[in-house]
């Protein structure tokens, strides 16, 4: 089936990988033996950032800057035709070339993470009750954004 | 709210009410005008079922029912109607599903399924080929193909699974129910306290509509892990539960309607 905006419902995966790159950082990093995973959610606020949509190519999404064990890190992947071509680390703990590499391998397992949500193609998200406010953070609101 | 047609035969609609939000996604309309007074009618109607069974309105007739200021013979016919469904529901659910909580007469676990199932009728007698509507999380399909995502109840913004009706399946509903219920107003009816052995979300399947698919899952949750069992039991209904460790569960015939995940 043909979709008419495909690149909303990819915006739901890119705000929700946002919290893989940062597991992905910690899980780099010296001493890091085992993840503890981002102490945020990504929830909807990684998606809220995003830029302009409407172009097809290289739409950036910025996540919000999460709290990690090491410090500080928040970072921006770029989607094309619906994979993440690029993630890096705006705001790091080791900035250096090694983060932006581990940033750089990350790539493709951002977009096999990523892939459940993507490729998923719902027309509606059922979950339990959400108020009228709930509703603007909910999978539904993103939905129907991108259908109206 | 907002309507729209983003693609020729196609009709999508936002409405707020009963204290919700319902996404109306409307496809295989070939007389528009007739499917959007068909649409009309349909949101007219969830406004009047606020009306009459808001628990949270001083005057609805379910408030004033609940006081004792009015019988049921008083009431508008779709209060009986209400009312005899949520009864043979705690039937069927061995007292799970219950209407009665601290004394206070609130059909909440059925009443939204309910709206929603005939909203659903309404558009479709109007000449849509397909509906899908939304009722804040719980879900009736008319027609299709349709994909529901099932939203996972510990991690924001990922789907814990899908949902799928094809073409042939015909009024498939889906219903959730979870600790987010609204601050949790599911309740075990025995203790009148949060499910103890608690679920982080279950989702019920039913091919013969909402009204039983929000009743079930709302009784289900209220069970918790036993749910299982009846869930398996009972004819035309089908589980998908997130247990509260993140583990999960289906009843068996939950695989004819998990979609095939392209990953």
């Amino acid at each position: 089936m043909k979709r008419k905006h495909p690149f909303r419902r990819i915006m739901i995966g890119a705000a929700a990988t946002a919290s893989a790159v940062v597991a992905l950082l910690a899980l780099k990093q010296p001493g890091g033996s085992s993840v503890a995973g981002p102490a945020q959610q990504p929830g909807a606020g990684a998606g809220t950032s995003v830029g302009a949509a409407g172009a097809a190519a290289g739409q950036t999404v910025l996540g919000e800057a999460v709290n990690t064990q090491y410090g500080p890190v928040q970072v921006r992947v770029t989607v094309t035709d619906g994979k993440i071509t690029q993630a890096e680390a705006v705001q790091a703990p080791d900035s250096d070339a090694r983060s932006q590499s581990i940033t750089a391998n990350a790539v493709p397992k951002l977009n096999q993470a990523a892939l459940t949500t993507q490729n998923a193609q719902v027309d509606a998200v059922s979950g339990a009750s959400y108020t009228s406010k709930g509703y603007q953070e909910s999978l539904q609101s993103a939905l129907d954004k991108a259908g109206l | 709210m907002a309507a729209g047609s983003p693609e020729p035969g196609r009709l999508r609609h936002v409405e707020e009410s009963m204290g919700t939000v319902f996404s109306f996604d409307i496809r295989g309309v070939t007389d528009e005008a007739r499917v959007r007074a068909g649409l009309r009618a349909a949101v007219a109607s969830l406004h009047r079922v606020d009306e009459i069974f808001s628990t949270f309105r001083p005057d609805s007739q379910i408030t004033r029912l609940g006081r004792g200021e009015l019988t049921p013979a008083e009431c508008v016919t779709e209060v009986a109607e209400v009312l005899d469904l949520c009864a043979a529901a705690e039937r069927e659910s061995d007292g799970w599903f219950s209407t009665r909580h601290a004394g206070r007469l609130d059909p909440t676990g059925l009443v939204k399924g309910w709206a929603v199932e005939r909203a659903v009728r309404m558009i479709a007698s109007s000449g849509a080929e397909s509906v899908c509507l939304n009722g804040g999380g719980d879900v009736q399909l008319h027609g299709g193909p349709w994909r529901v995502g099932i939203a996972d109840p510990l991690r924001p913004g990922a789907l814990a699974t899908v949902v799928e009706a094809p073409e042939a399946q015909e009024g498939l509903a889906v219903a959730t129910s979870g600790p987010a219920e609204r601050g949790c107003h599911v309740l075990d009816p025995h203790t009148g306290e949060p499910p103890v052995r608690g679920l982080a979300s279950i989702t019920v399947v039913c091919p013969t509509g909402l009204t039983a698919a929000d009743a079930r899952a709302t009784a289900a949750y209220a069970m918790g892990e036993e749910a299982r069992d009846w869930l398996e039991a009972l004819p035309d209904a089908e589980g998908f539960a997130v247990t509260a460790t993140g583990g999960t569960w289906t009843t068996t015939g939950f695989r004819h309607y998990a979609a095939q995940l392209a990953v």
